[in-house]
C-alpha cells in the first residue's frame, strides 16, 4: 500500500514538473532569444485554459478545446509581443517587468469582464477518463499520464526544433548575437513575434491540459508563473535543458516534500502537529532547494558560459 | 531651493491638506484615505533606497511590508489574549516596541535573502526576490498558528504613549511623521558616502569595483536598510486595517510598490509619495465607478512605461541632477 | 636591481580551444614606462582584465608590490594601490566630474559606510578631488556630468580617477584611443611626467607615443610574447617587424 502510494506520489510529481516545463520552457526561449523577462506568461496560461474550456464547452470536444488552446495562446502572445513586448527589448529589466505587470492586470481584468469571476470547468476526454493499474492494486488516472507522455514529446520536440531545424538555428544564432542574424538577413522581427508566440502556445497548453484537473479562473497561471520562475533560476536562464530538469525536481521535490515530510516528521511528534508543521514547511522546501542551487551556483545549473 | 525640492514640499503639503480639509469638512472617509497613502509612500520610499539609488529590482518587498504587518499583529494577539509569546516574552500594543520588533524583524529576513540574492544580478535577482518572498506568502498561507488564509485580526488598534490612536486624525500624523522622517533618512543616504557608493553601484559597478569599493557589501546594506523601512509601514499598515493577511505578502503587493514608484518617479525624493497619492486616488475614485478599476491601471500603467518614463515628478520637475 | 612593482610569471588562460594568453612572463620596474602592443586580438585586453582581477589566469602568478594577488578582486587589487583606467571610458555617468574623483577619494580614505554627513560639504573629499582635477585640467569642468564631457575629457577624467587613489602602479588601456592629435600630445606630456609618481603599464595602439613614451616594449602576438625589449630592440626585431610593425606598415 505504502509503495503504491509512493509510486502515485511520484508520478504527480512527474505530471506536476512536466506542467512547469511547458512554462518554462516558453519563458527561458523568451529570455534567451530576446533577454525579456515577461510576467505576464502566467495570462497566456490563463488564455490557454479558458479558450479550451469556452470551445470544449460549445462543441462538446476537449480535443477542438486543446486546438483553440494553442491558437487563442499563440495569437494572444503574438498580438502582446507585436503591440508592447517589442516595444520593450531595448529597455531594462525594471520597464519589462512593469510592463508585463501592467498586461496581467490588463489581461486578468480583461478575462473577468468577459467571463465574470464564477470559474469555469472543463471535463477529462473520455478517451483518457480511464486509469492505469499500479503495482500493488492502486490505480493511475490515465489523464494523468497522458500529461506526462505530452511533456515529453514537446520536450524532445523542441530539442529537435533547436538542434535540427532552419527555425532553430536562427534561434541559436540569435541567442548569441542579435547584429549578426540581423546581418544574415533573417527577419529579426518576424523570428522575435514567432519565438513568443511559441512561447505562448506552450504555455496554453499547459492551462488546458491543467484546465481539466482544477477549475479555470482568473489569476490561475500566476502561481506556476512564479514557480516556472523558480524553474528557470534553478535551471539557469536560458537553457531549455536546464528547464526540463528544472521543472522535474521542482515537481518531484515539491509533491513529495508536502507527501513524506509530515510523514517523517509523525515518527517524532504528535500527528497533528506533524501535519501542520509538516505543510508549512513543505510549502517552503523548493524556495530552500533553490537557495542551496544558486549558493552553489549562482548561474543556475545549465547556466551559459560567461 | 532646487525646483524639485520645491516640488516635493508641494506634494507633501497636499497630503497632509487631505485630513485637515477632511476634518473640517467632516468627511472622516477622507482621513483614512490619506493615511492609507501615508503608509504606503512609506513602504515605497523604503523600496525607492533599493531601487532608485541602488536599481536593486527587488519584486519581493512585500515580504518585508507583511512581515511587519505580523509583527505587529502577532504582539497585538498576545498583549489581546494575556497569552506569553516563546520564551515567556510579553505580548505588547506598544506602537514604539512593536514598530522596533517589525524593523528588525525585517531588516534580520532582509539580510537572509539579500545575502543569497544579491550574489547574482539581473534578471536573476528579480525573479529571486519574488520567489523568497513567495516563500513567505505560502509559510503565512500554511502556517494555522495566526490565522494561515483567513489572517489576523487586531481588535483595538495599538497605542503610542501620549496619542489616542484610535482617532483617526492622530493616527495619520503619527503615520505621516514617520514619513517625513523616512524622507529625511532618503535624502541624508542620497548624500552621504555610502549614498555615493550606492549610486555609483547602480550606474557603473565596474566602476565602483575599479576604484577599491566591493558593490556586493553596499547593495546588501542598501537591501537590508530598505527592508526596515518597508517593514515599518506594514506594521502601520496592519493597525490602519486592524487586520493583516497573507495578502500583504502576496506578490501583487510588491507589484503595487514598484508601481507606486514608477508612477510617482524613480530615484525621486517625493516619487513615492506622489505615487502613492495617485494610485490610491485612482484606486478609490476609479474603483467607486467601475469594477475594473485595475484594467484601467494597467493600461494608465503601460502608457507610463512605454511613454513617460520620468513619473510624476519628472513630469513636473524635469531632467534628474546629481551633484 | 630594483624590485618590480608588479611581475606576472607564466600566465596562461584558454577558452575553449583558444589561448589567449600563453605563458606570459613580464614586470613592472619602478619608474618606468612599460609598453604593452601587439595586434588587434593578440590578447592584450584578457592579460589586462587578469591583472586587474576581473578574470582568473588558470595558471601562473601575479605579484603586485612583493604581494602574490592572484586570490584577490578587482576591489582588494585596487585598494592595494593598481589604478586602472579603460580602453572604453568607464565612468559614474550621472555623477559630475567632481563627484567620479570623489568617489576614488573616498574609497582610498576607507569606509564608504557613513550614512549621514553629505559628501558636497566633506572638504576631505572635494578639496582633494579639486586637486586631481586641475592636476589633469578638467578644473573648469567640475560640475558636467561624466556622460555630457567629451571622449578626450573622460579619458582625462579616467586618470584623475586612477591619480586620486594614490595608485602605486597605472595601467592604461588605450589612454589615447580616439582622441585627436593634439589630445594625445598633450596626454603625451602628462604621462611622460606621470611616470615618476608610479609606473605605468600602457597598453596602445598609437605608436608614435609608445615610442616617445616607452622605457621598455612587450609585443604580444596571438597571446605570446615574441620579444621584449628597449624601444631600440623592438624596432630591430626581425619578428616584431615580420609579426606586427610590417601589418601597421
Amino acid at each position: 500500500m505504502q509503495t503504491a502510494l509512493l509510486i502515485e506520489q511520484i508520478l504527480n510529481g512527474l505530471q506536476f514538473g512536466v506542467m512547469l516545463f511547458l512554462m518554462a520552457a516558453g519563458l527561458t526561449l523568451i529570455f534567451g532569444v530576446m533577454g525579456l523577462i515577461n510576467l505576464a506568461h502566467g495570462s497566456l496560461y490563463m488564455v490557454g485554459a479558458f479558450a479550451c474550456a469556452t470551445v470544449a464547452a460549445a462543441t462538446g470536444s476537449f480535443w477542438l478545446g486543446l486546438v483553440a488552446s494553442l491558437a487563442a495562446a499563440a495569437a494572444a502572445g503574438a498580438l502582446m509581443e507585436i503591440t508592447v513586448i517589442r516595444r520593450l527589448y531595448e529597455r531594462d529589466h525594471l520597464d519589462q517587468v512593469l510592463a508585463t505587470f501592467a498586461l496581467i492586470l490588463v489581461f486578468s481584468e480583461g478575462t473577468r469582464w468577459i467571463f465574470g469571476s464564477i470559474p469555469l470547468y472543463l471535463n477529462i476526454p473520455p478517451l483518457l477518463a480511464g486509469a492505469i493499474p499500479l503495482p500493488g492494486g492502486s490505480a493511475y488516472p490515465l489523464y494523468r499520464v497522458a500529461i506526462i507522455g505530452v511533456g515529453i514529446a514537446v520536450a524532445i520536440g523542441l530539442h529537435l526544433l533547436i538542434t535540427r531545424t532552419r527555425l532553430g538555428m536562427r534561434i541559436r544564432a540569435g541567442e548569441s548575437d542579435r547584429e549578426m542574424i540581423g546581418a544574415l538577413g533573417v527577419d529579426i522581427r518576424t523570428l522575435y513575434t514567432v519565438v513568443f508566440a511559441l512561447g505562448a502556445a506552450l504555455a496554453g497548453l499547459a492551462g488546458a491540459m491543467v484546465g481539466a484537473l482544477q477549475s479555470v479562473q482568473v489569476g490561475m497561471g500566476e502561481p506556476v508563473l512564479i514557480l516556472a520562475f523558480v524553474v528557470i533560476v534553478i535551471g539557469g536562464i536560458g537553457s531549455i535543458h536546464g528547464a526540463l530538469v528544472g521543472a522535474l525536481l521542482v515537481g518531484l521535490i515539491d509533491t513529495l516534500g508536502r507527501f513524506l515530510l509530515p510523514v517523517a516528521l509523525a515518527t517524532f511528534m504528535g500527528p497533528s502537529a506533524a501535519a501542520s508543521i509538516g505543510a508549512s514547511v513543505a510549502s517552503m522546501l523548493i524556495y530552500v532547494f533553490m537557495a542551496l542551487v544558486l549558493a552553489i551556483r549562482p548561474r543556475g545549473l545549465f547556466a551559459a558560459a560567461g | 531651493m532646487t525646483r524639485e525640492t520645491l516640488i516635493s514640499l508641494a506634494i507633501v503639503l497636499a497630503l497632509l491638506a487631505i485630513p485637515l480639509w477632511a476634518t473640517a469638512a467632516g468627511e472622516t472617509f477622507y482621513i483614512t484615505l490619506a493615511t492609507r497613502m501615508a503608509i504606503l509612500a512609506l513602504a515605497a520610499v523604503g523600496l525607492n533606497i533599493a531601487l532608485g539609488l541602488g536599481g536593486l529590482v527587488s519584486f519581493g518587498h512585500a515580504a518585508f511590508f507583511g512581515i511587519g504587518g505580523y509583527a505587529a499583529g502577532i504582539l497585538a494577539s498576545h498583549a489581546f489574549n494575556m497569552e506569553p509569546l516563546p520564551f515567556g516574552l510579553p505580548g505588547t500594543n506598544a506602537m514604539p516596541v512593536i514598530w522596533i520588533v517589525a524593523i528588525v524583524a525585517s531588516g534580520l529576513v532582509a539580510l537572509a535573502i539579500g545575502a543569497i540574492s544579491l550574489r547574482t544580478a539581473g534578471v536573476y535577482f528579480i525573479m529571486i526576490t519574488l520567489a523568497f518572498a513567495q516563500m513567505i506568502f505560502y509559510f503565512a498561507i500554511s502556517w494555522p498558528a495566526y490565522g494561515g488564509e483567513d489572517g489576523l485580526s487586531i481588535f483595538v488598534r495599538n497605542q503610542f504613549p501620549g496619542v489616542n490612536t484610535l482617532n483617526g486624525l492622530s493616527f495619520f500624523f503619527v503615520c505621516f511623521t514617520l514619513l517625513i522622517a523616512s524622507l529625511g533618512l532618503f535624502s541624508l543616504l542620497r548624500a552621504s558616502r555610502f549614498g555615493a557608493a550606492l549610486q555609483a553601484a547602480r550606474q557603473n559597478e565596474q566602476r565602483l569595483a575599479t576604484v577599491g569599493i566591493a558593490p556586493y557589501r553596499i547593495r546588501l546594506a542598501a537591501f537590508v536598510i530598505s527592508a526596515m523601512v518597508t517593514g515599518l509601514a506594514g506594521a502601520l499598515f496592519a493597525d490602519l486595517n486592524r487586520f493583516v493577511s497573507p495578502s500583504m505578502l502576496s506578490w501583487h503587493m510588491s507589484g503595487e510598490l514598484i508601481v507606486l514608484i514608477i508612477l510617482g518617479g524613480v530615484g525621486r525624493l517625493a516619487g513615492p509619495v506622489a505615487g502613492a497619492m495617485l494610485y490610491v486616488a485612482f484606486e478609490y475614485f476609479l474603483g467607486g465607478i467601475t469594477e475594473r478599476w485595475q484594467l484601467f491601471l494597467g493600461l494608465l500603467l503601460l502608457a507610463v512605461v512605454l511613454f513617460a518614463r520620468g513619473g510624476v515628478v519628472g513630469l513636473l520637475a524635469g531632467k534628474a541632477r546629481h551633484g | 636591481m630594483a624590485e618590480p612593482v608588479l611581475k606576472l610569471s607564466n600566465l596562461t588562460k584558454t577558452f575553449g580551444a583558444l589561448k589567449a594568453t600563453d605563458d606570459v612572463s613580464l614586470d613592472l620596474k619602478p619608474g618606468e614606462i612599460h609598453a604593452l602592443i601587439g595586434p588587434n586580438g593578440a590578447g592584450k585586453s584578457t592579460l589586462i582584465h587578469q591583472i586587474a582581477g576581473s578574470l582568473r589566469p588558470d595558471t601562473g602568478s601575479i605579484r603586485f608590490l612583493g604581494h602574490d594577488v592572484g586570490a584577490l578582486g578587482v576591489p582588494e587589487r585596487a585598494r592595494m594601490g593598481l589604478g586602472r583606467t579603460f580602453q572604453i571610458s568607464s565612468l559614474t555617468p550621472e555623477f559630475s566630474a567632481l563627484r567620479n574623483v570623489m568617489l576614488a577619494v573616498q574609497a582610498r580614505q576607507g569606509t564608504s559606510f557613513r550614512f549621514f554627513r553629505p559628501v558636497m560639504r566633506d572638504r576631505t573629499l572635494t578639496e582633494p578631488a579639486m586637486a586631481m582635477l586641475e592636476r589633469v585640467g578638467l578644473a573648469g569642468r567640475a560640475a558636467v556630468p561624466a556622460a555630457e564631457l567629451s571622449h578626450g575629457e573622460r579619458r582625462q577624467l579616467e586618470i584623475a580617477i586612477a591619480l586620486a587613489l594614490g595608485s602605486k602602479a597605472f595601467l592604461l588601456d588605450e589612454p589615447m584611443a580616439g582622441m585627436d592629435p593634439e589630445g594625445s600630445k598633450t596626454l603625451t606630456g602628462f604621462l611622460d611626467q606621470l611616470r615618476a609618481e608610479a609606473p605605468i603599464l600602457l597598453v596602445e595602439h598609437d605608436m608614435d607615443a609608445v615610442f616617445a613614451l616607452a622605457d621598455r616594449i612587450t609585443v604580444l602576438v596571438y597571446g605570446r610574447v615574441i620579444a621584449t625589449g628597449t624601444v631600440e630592440d623592438i624596432r630591430n626585431d626581425a619578428d616584431v617587424r615580420r609579426a606586427y610593425l610590417g601589418e601597421e606598415a
